[in-house]
């Protein structure tokens, strides 16, 4: 046995082992992989800590630890020998925070509109609840009771007691949410006609429809807004003048149903020729066809884009400000211009304040659309 | 029962329809010009296009152009305001693309740190309005700059306060021309010279370095010109004023805003586009590329890339096309563009709502469609060649 050791080309002791690879599990194991893999990789992890170290602890700073929570006016939020820095203005929020959501609408009605968000908030669950009960009643609650509803709520009635309260005096979130639920109501009826209208065999009606959604779609929407604002009092005659408000509502379902429109057309277009055939086997007409087999399906897998497409639609109402409407952007705009809370400090904390209510819904509805595309993800592999 | 019905019947049913629309159209289109004529004699209200060669009489705070309230037409002012929204665009299309790749790329970094980074920009960014930005940085970052007394200067002569950022404007000598010609020369003699090493190493195999002479060409021969023609270009340095900052270029804060507030809104939508056009080439080719010996910065460039654009080319139109038609939120800040200066102060002044908005819309229009040619023609000429 000692030749082997002699032959040269054998080794004369065993192999020492091989240290183990770098643990992948465990935290220092996820850090190396994750973070550190590479002299590359550590570089950009440290370029990523100094700009978190830079930006975003500043701004966590400014906005929670050196903020101003409480106070009547500016001199709370002013630089004093108490707070050499001060932050974020929260102060300033909480004494605007009912005019930010009803606008002047009077004190002593507000209720109504707690009703209608009340109402509103209902109809939305029943509707985005994929497994609610009943959800055809709920279609018919949402684009029919609700608009009925809302308008008796918000505008009055005075046979039922409920005072008149005029368009000029609504703002803030009111306005807002108004905005965005017509723009919803209609559009995705008015949509789904132009999408129809769209994919019709009827030169005429593709004509218009095409032609409607082509324009709507290549004109930047303030001017959509502009035109109704503007051009609509001349279009009818002078003592049907629409109110201002309803003026920016009809610019707003215009736009809105273009797009709608594009995105219902996707979802027809994701309907096999077959279900089209098999239908017209069955000897349903166009309408039958449509309402009982082909938009079913098609709204269906649609949905995430609808939703999406309304993300848009809602962050689109704050163009409303642009035609003199109180919506919610426009309220804060007013507020910060209040001479009682002029500070440095003021028109950021505004903005961030929006931004918070903007990103919560947005963020919220972009959640839903992503769960229901997973949804019919899944739907669709069994 | 329906389906029995012979043909001819059905095709009436939808003749009619047409003609249905047709009428209806027809009817409210009539009533809109009864209603406007008569609204517009009531209000003493001018129609057709006569205004276009009236004088202007009011100032727009950037002219690309030379332009007077005194003298200049609305027609001027309408140019003007092109102009300033083609300039807001095209700068605000480069920069987000720039960011919109940067960020879609971060995204997909194996470092978590930068990919949760990323993420975070472009939720936070796509989730909030633009007008709001728009205001936020108008409003809350640019005028709360330093006032004209406790301006910043920097190094080279800018100066920046809220009025804006006062730039050196650069005076072009006698013989600038011939750098700018050496400029181009060289260019295109690096191209050449690319083109002919590349056709070579096709026929050899040889690689020659090429980034050395293509360098010397672009830069050193421009800038020899330049030394010998005498250095034919000086800097006038803005000057501080009492009252107002002179000379130098002006970059408005509304124009600084709306850059800013475009790009970096259009560059988180662009970002997504660009992660879903790298993911939708399949995990093969990167494996394959790795088994060809390619590093990782090469497949991106070589592999990945040029397959992803093909699915990136569309969606990136209908954002460039967005950016233009969010160009016109300058109203709410006050940028002179075509929607301010024309759909807004030349409207006010004329009161001709219809020619005006139609004339606006138009441009748009003509923009959107110009955009989706030019974009059309690139997407040919980068779809897959089947052979």
């Amino acid at each position: 046995m000692s030749a082997i050791g002699d032959q040269g080309y054998l080794r004369a002791l065993p192999a020492e082992p091989l240290s183990p690879p770098p643990a992948r599990s465990g935290m220092f194991g996820w850090l190396r992989v994750n973070l550190f893999s590479s002299p590359a990789n550590v570089a950009l992890t440290l370029l990523c800590l100094l700009f978190i170290a830079l930006v975003v602890l500043p701004l966590v700073r400014f906005f929670l630890i050196d903020a101003v929570w409480s106070g009547t006016d500016r001199d709370a939020c002013l630089a004093s020998a108490a707070q050499p820095h001060p932050g974020a203005c929260w102060a300033f929020v909480r004494v605007w925070f009912s005019y930010f959501i009803y606008g002047f609408y009077p004190l002593g009605e507000r209720w109504r509109v707690d009703l209608f968000f009340l109402a509103l908030a209902f109809g939305v669950v029943w509707l985005s609840w994929l497994s609610a009960p009943r959800r055809a009643i709920g279609a018919v609650y949402f684009f029919v009771v609700l608009p009925v509803l809302s308008f008796v709520l918000l505008h009055g009635a005075p046979p039922i007691g409920l005072k008149i309260v005029s368009t000029s005096l609504w703002g803030g979130v009111l306005v807002t949410i108004v905005v965005a639920t017509i723009g919803i109501v209609v559009s995705l009826p008015l949509g789904i006609l132009l999408a129809l209208g769209r994919r019709s065999e009827l030169p005429v009606v593709k004509l218009v429809a095409v032609g409607f959604i082509e324009f709507v779609r290549g004109v930047p929407v303030i001017t959509v807004l502009f035109m109704a604002s503007v051009m609509l009092p001349l279009f009818v005659p002078e003592r049907l003048a629409p109110d201002k408000l309803v003026r920016a509502l009809i610019g707003v379902a215009l736009f809105a149903s273009a797009y709608m429109a594009e995105v219902v057309r996707g979802g027809l277009a994701a309907i096999p020729r077959g279900q089209y055939e098999a239908a017209r086997a069955l000897g349903l007409t166009y309408w039958p066809m449509m309402g009982l087999v082909v938009l079913p399906q098609a709204l269906r897998v649609t949905l995430p884009n609808i939703v999406n497409t309304f993300i848009g639609l809602f962050k689109d109402t704050t163009l409303v400000f642009v035609v003199g409407i109180f919506d919610f952007l426009r309220t804060i705009e007013a507020a910060r211009a209040d001479p009682a809370w002029a500070a440095p400090n003021i028109a950021v904390t505004g903005y961030v304040f929006a931004a918070l209510f903007y990103f919560a819904c947005c963020y919220g509805m972009s959640r839903y659309a992503r769960s229901v595309e997973t949804r019919l993800a899944r739907a669709g592999r069994q | 029962m329906q389906q029995d019905l012979p043909r001819p019947t059905r095709r009436l049913g939808g003749v009619a329809i047409q003609i249905a629309i047709l009428l209806v159209i027809g009817v409210l289109a009539y009533g809109a010009i009864v209603n406007v004529t008569q609204n517009l004699a009531r209000a003493h209200i001018a129609s057709g296009f006569g205004f276009w060669n009236n004088t202007a009489g009011f100032d727009i705070s950037q002219t690309l152009i030379a332009y007077s309230a005194s003298t200049s037409t609305f027609g001027r002012a309408f140019w003007v305001g092109l102009l300033n929204t083609l300039l807001v665009a095209a700068i605000g299309i480069v920069l987000a693309t720039l960011l919109g790749f940067i960020v879609g790329v971060a995204r997909l970094s194996r470092n978590w740190l930068l990919a949760r980074l990323a993420g975070g920009y472009v939720e936070l960014v796509r989730n909030v309005p633009l007008l709001l930005q728009l205001l936020f940085w108008y409003n809350a970052v640019l005028k709360s700059l330093p006032l004209l007394r406790g301006s910043m200067t920097f190094p080279g002569g800018a100066i920046l306060n809220n009025r804006g950022l006062f730039l050196p404007r650069p005076e072009f000598g006698p013989y600038f021309t011939a750098v700018l010609i050496a400029l181009l020369a060289g260019i295109v003699a690096a191209i050449g010279l690319h083109h002919f090493a590349r056709r070579r190493r096709e026929r050899t195999g040889e690689e020659i370095p090429i980034a050395g002479p293509a360098m010397a060409l672009i830069v050193g021969l421009p800038l020899l010109v330049f030394m010998l023609a005498g250095s034919p270009l000086t800097f006038s340095v803005p000057q501080m004023g009492r009252f107002n900052v002179s000379g130098g270029i002006e970059i408005l804060p509304e124009f600084a805003a709306l850059v800013v507030a475009l790009s970096v809104y259009t560059a988180s939508f662009i970002a997504e586009v660009v992660r879903a056009g790298i993911l939708s080439v399949s995990g093969g080719q990167t494996e394959a590329a790795q088994a060809l010996g390619l590093r990782s910065r090469v497949t991106l460039r070589l592999v990945i890339f040029p397959q992803a654009m093909r699915v990136i080319i569309p969606p990136l139109t209908s954002q460039y096309l967005n950016l233009i038609k969010n160009s016109s939120l300058a109203v709410a800040i006050g940028y002179p563009d075509l929607v301010q200066v024309f759909a807004g102060t030349v409207l006010n002044i004329t009161g001709q709502a219809v020619e005006v908005i139609a004339l606006t819309m138009a441009v748009y229009l003509v923009i959107s469609l110009f955009t989706s040619l030019l974009m059309n023609l690139y997407a040919r000429t980068t779809a897959i060649v089947e052979r």
